[in-house]
């Protein structure tokens, strides 16, 4: 690891200060990404602004149907969190899937989104939700949020505050893990609206980050069963392929997934 | 504690330091005013050195130098070599090319040092070794190891021209070629034997240590063989002469082979702490780890087993091209020829067996011995075109194994082995019976009905351990000698030391050594002390591996406790006024049989030492020593049966039983076995399911972390279902074979084969990717259809 400076914001306010003030300073949220990647010495910042310990970027609240979570909540207290479970036990299953007990005691949501990686579990659920990101500056639909492959619509200051979850009639989540390193090699999120729409979010398996299925959520608005979907797949042109699976690999995951997400819903 | 003997499930003595965190490691250690060397090194898989520039980096803060590959060969310091000779079959010995621990004009794969930075802190260091600058020039490199013999491929050593060390052949090609000729069937087959990363949970660490007023060294390293690693570092590098240089292999945690050899940093170290002139150390990190480490196996080969009409078998052909990686590290040569064919008879009476092995040269981390060591490949090799010939011919796998097993001993095999002893009937019987083979049929079908493929495969492996009889292997080209050392010290009071010449680094010897000396005086196991890993405490001993130090290294214990014995119970005859031969030992007592005279051990050690009352001319004091060279090598075989369901939509494997049945010889510590047997088969399972070293076409290695390099998990692997059965070893005094490779060795091809089988694929190679399963199921069943 370069040398760094290590701050701790008290407040979103004082967060954007220090970053204002650093030289080529980062966010540190959880820091599952960026600690291992600076370890490894492929990311130098200059500064590195620790979020973590801001009192209102943390917690889980009820939102109407939905719920709120702070962007400092680990993925163990979404996991593990009583009113996530009632109200989108799809999400709480997906956050206690996230890497292992020790990425899940230290990472968080914010953190988790704000990186975006393309194999990360939190955007499908994020997209499929139809949930809103709560910035120190604006809202954002997921779908806005999320714009490439470790690429978000924040700016240089941004800060992810929260993250704003409406209310599902059903949500379940399936991922088939790269056997190495437990990531996503296709995750798949269905969510079934309280008013019977249906939305599919992939990840994992997109060169662009985490995408929808429209076939698939037409399909499951007729017939929400695994058959529905047994017989869609994305385009192959359009996924990753690495060592650990071909874009034709990944495809079928997509299905496989999908049809066991429903049947888990 | 108490008297626990051959036999017992005695706990570890030594777990109370390392899962309390007390072990003490290479990076433990500590020496006043030491410095922290880091390694530049080549980004490029073959590439020119043009010119080092470290102006910048000398800048730098807490910076004391920046040594280069010209310094180095300037002082001397020599070539790393491997020390095993290989002719090939015209009778020229091999190609070793020029291997610099710092290399000052052609790097060869990436990750090779070129430089090294001693700084203050290990951080400093880092960040002014990222500060040199290296201008290269790229040069074509060769990865794939059948490319590199391909003409017109980039020559990678001058000395090795088309990249070729040897071409080397075992066996009676004329009668191999023969039975072909008369043979009713012919099993043929490609097979491709993986590159594995070892990844011993402790990295390579050294912290070496100039005294300049002595001109002595002492050097703290990560070595299964400290004594082999003094001996080199003197004898070929000149880094020291052997008494002026102390090897210390501490607490050492995993090896796997990988920390048999002599590395270029390790020496860098040494050589660098007197140039210096500050203490050094260095660790590796865990990507430095997969880079130089010595990677494992990597055979492509193809395979031809002949039967006679009544499915016995009447010859085996091989012709194995052996990747060796960029330079040939100190063990490299011997991996894929004598530890590799002369084990392609496995259980069977094979009349006729040839095989040609060719090694080659590629831009890709040297590799060397691994966990098994050329066994695993002739195993895999083997137990694959076994299986694939009994389904050929339509018989029961176990069947066909049954019928060509080896049934007389001693047996000689027509690729230089001798086998011992074995009952492969009895392994095999007990194997089917805790795997219940008969009522797979039943599994199949209820997992059929969940939506499962399952399948079960065999695997019946033979191994040679205790290595190794020393003139044996000195006519086969080693430059070593193979045999072990003991030193049993009786203190005044009886407590005993032994110093022995093995090295634990995780098998347990502090405790199974202990039981033997326990059950040998009736002593409580506390009451002795096992010393080993320092070359100034033991005076010389050749190291652990190949499953070695219970055959070997016991032996040579043996010995030397029948010396103190003899010794003791001539004191004791002498004090007590009896005769020597009515003098027995029994519960920490020497007895005169039939009376009630006797002497306690204390006792008797007290009187050696006090020497007040000596038989006439004996020397005072309780201490001898022994060497034991063995007369042949072991031979530990059994049956493994593997059992897996196979996800047919995601082509997912789940192993869903595993029962080995192994034949060890005799067992002193039945628990340590099991936890051998428990890790082996869990590495058996890693190479066979997820474990693989890939690089792509420049030579960059994309598995580097495990991000990318998939280690098995415990929820990779079931519960073992283990049996042991006991022939005993003819050739060493305690009747053992040895246990530490087999489960790596015996597995793989166990679980390859059901997974064919679950499948109705053959064509499958490991490691076997969820994707690859998927894509050879669904594409058998468009061809069905089609």
């Amino acid at each position: 690891m370069y040398e760094t400076t290590y701050h701790k914001a008290g407040s979103v306010s004082e967060a954007a200060s220090l970053m204002a003030n650093a030289d080529d300073g980062k966010f540190l949220g959880g820091g599952q990404t960026l600690l291992p990647t600076m370890k490894q010495r492929l990311a130098a910042p200059s500064d590195l602004v620790d979020v973590t310990k801001i009192a209102d970027m943390k917690g889980i609240s009820a939102n109407g149907d939905g719920v709120t979570i702070g962007a400092a909540t680990t993925h163990f207290e979404v996991s593990t969190s009583d009113l996530v479970k009632q109200k989108l036990p799809g999400l709480a299953s997906l956050a206690g899937g996230i890497g292992d007990p020790a990425v899940r005691h230290m990472g968080t949501i914010g953190g988790s989104i704000a990186n975006n990686d393309p194999a990360a579990d939190y955007p499908a659920a994020l997209v499929a939700l139809g949930a809103t990101v709560v910035t120190s500056k604006r809202e954002l639909a997921a779908e806005d949020f999320f714009t490439g492959m470790f690429e978000t619509a924040l700016d240089e200051d941004e800060i992810v505050v929260a993250v704003k979850f409406p209310g599902a009639a059903a949500s379940a989540y399936a991922k088939y893990p790269n056997p190495a390193s437990r990531y996503a090699m296709a995750g798949v999120f269905v969510a079934k609206g309280s008013d019977g729409s249906v939305k599919v979010a992939v990840t994992g398996a997109g060169q662009n980050g985490v995408f929808r299925m429209s076939d698939m959520e037409t399909a499951l608005a007729g017939n929400f069963s695994p058959d529905a979907v047994a017989g869609i797949a994305p385009d192959a042109n359009d996924l990753l392929s690495d060592i650990h699976g071909s874009a034709a690999y990944r495809a079928n995951l997509v299905t496989v997934m999908a049809k066991r997400a429903v049947q888990k819903a | 504690m108490a008297v626990e003997g051959i036999g017992a499930r005695a706990l570890r003595k030594e777990d109370k330091r390392f899962i309390t965190g007390k072990g003490k490691y290479t990076d433990d250690m500590t020496m006043p005013g030491m410095g922290y060397a880091a390694f530049v090194r080549s980004p490029h898989a073959h590439a020119k050195v043009k010119g080092i520039d470290a102006s910048a980096a000398l800048e730098m803060p807490g910076v004391d130098a920046v040594l280069t590959g010209d310094q180095l060969v300037g002082n001397g310091i020599g070539n790393l070599i491997c020390g095993w000779m290989i002719h090939s079959k015209d009778g020229s010995p091999m190609k070793m090319g020029g291997w610099r621990a710092l290399e000052p004009e052609i790097v060869r794969h990436v990750g090779q040092a070129v430089a090294v930075v001693v700084a203050d802190t290990q951080a400093q260091a880092r960040d002014a070794a990222d500060a040199v600058v290296v201008d290269y020039e790229e040069l074509p490199a060769v990865i794939d190891p059948l490319a590199a013999l391909e003409a017109g491929a980039p020559q990678i050593h001058p000395e090795a021209e088309g990249n070729l060390i040897y071409d080397w052949e075992i066996g009676d090609e004329a009668a191999t070629n023969a039975a072909f000729e008369k043979a009713a069937h012919v099993t043929r087959m490609e097979i491709h034997n993986n590159r594995l990363v070892p990844n011993a949970m402790e990295p390579r660490a050294a912290l070496a240590g100039y005294d300049a007023a002595e001109e002595h060294y002492t050097l703290y390293t990560t070595s299964q063989n400290p004594h082999v690693a003094r001996l080199v570092l003197s004898a070929f590098y000149n880094v020291a002469p052997e008494n002026k240089l102390r090897v210390i292999a501490p607490d050492v945690g995993g090896g796997f082979g990988s920390k048999i050899y002599i590395y270029p940093e390790e020496m860098v170290c040494l050589w660098a702490s007197k140039r210096v002139g500050r203490p050094i150390k260095w660790v590796s990190d865990r990507t430095e780890a997969f880079l130089t480490d010595a990677h494992g196996r990597d055979h492509r080969s193809e395979a031809e087993l002949a039967l006679d009409a009544d499915n016995k078998i009447l010859g085996l052909r091989v012709k194995t091209v052996a990747n060796l990686g960029a330079y040939m590290s100190l063990f490299s040569s011997s991996v894929p020829t004598y530890l590799y064919a002369t084990l392609l008879s496995g259980q069977y009476d094979i009349p006729a067996i040839h095989a040609n092995v060719k090694t080659v040269y590629t831009n890709t981390t040297p590799v060397d011995a691994y966990r098994g060591a050329g066994r695993p490949e002739a195993t895999y090799l083997l137990e694959r075109i076994m299986e694939t010939a009994a389904r050929e011919v339509g018989l029961s796998p176990a069947e066909f194994r049954r019928k060509n097993f080896i049934r007389s001993f001693p047996h000689q095999t027509p690729v230089i082995m001798c086998y011992d002893a074995g009952d492969y009937d009895a392994t095999l019987d007990a194997a089917l019976k805790a795997a219940d083979y008969d009522g797979f049929a039943a599994r199949k079908a209820e997992a059929a009905s969940r939506g499962k493929l399952r399948g079960i495969g065999l695997s019946c492996y033979i191994e040679a351990c205790g290595i190794a009889p020393s003139a044996a292997v000195g006519s086969l080209g080693a430059g070593v000698g193979l045999w072990e050392s003991a030193e049993v010290r009786v203190n005044p009071v009886g407590s005993i030391e032994v110093l022995t010449g093995s090295h634990s680094h995780g098998q347990g010897h502090e405790t199974t050594f202990a039981q033997l000396i326990s059950e040998r005086f009736g002593l409580d196991t506390n009451a002795v002390s096992i010393v080993h890993g320092d070359t100034d405490k033991v005076q010389f001993g050749m190291g652990t591996y190949g499953s070695r130090s219970g055959a070997v290294g016991m032996s040579a214990i043996v010995k030397a406790l029948d010396k103190v014995e003899a010794k003791a119970k001539k004191i004791a005859a002498h004090l007590m006024e009896a005769s020597e031969g009515d003098i027995q030992i029994e519960g920490g007592e020497l007895k005169v049989a039939g009376t009630d005279k006797k002497l306690t051990f204390t006792e008797v050690a007290l009187a050696a030492y006090t020497a007040h009352n000596l038989p006439e001319g004996m020397e005072p004091g309780l201490k001898e020593g022994a060497f034991y060279d063995p007369t042949n090598f072991t031979f530990p075989a059994g049956t493994y049966v593997c059992e897996v369901e196979v996800d047919p939509d995601t082509g997912k494997t789940e192993v869903v039983n595993f029962v080995a049945a192994d034949d060890f010889g005799n067992i002193i510590n039945p628990m340590i076995v099991e936890g051998q047997v428990h890790g082996g088969i869990t590495q058996g399972i890693g190479q066979a399911l997820l474990e693989n070293a890939s690089y792509d076409e420049n030579g960059q290695l994309l598995t580097a972390s495990y991000m990318d390099y998939c280690m098995p998990r415990a929820d990779d692997v079931p519960s073992y279902n283990l049996s042991t059965h006991v022939t005993a070893c003819p050739g060493n005094p305690l009747g053992m074979k040895g246990c530490g490779e087999a489960g790596a060795i015996g597995s793989p091809p166990a679980v390859i084969n059901a997974i064919t089988d679950a499948i109705g694929d053959n064509n499958l190679s490991m490691p076997a990717s969820p994707e690859k399963v998927w894509a050879l199921y669904h594409a058998g069943l468009k061809q069905a259809a089609e």
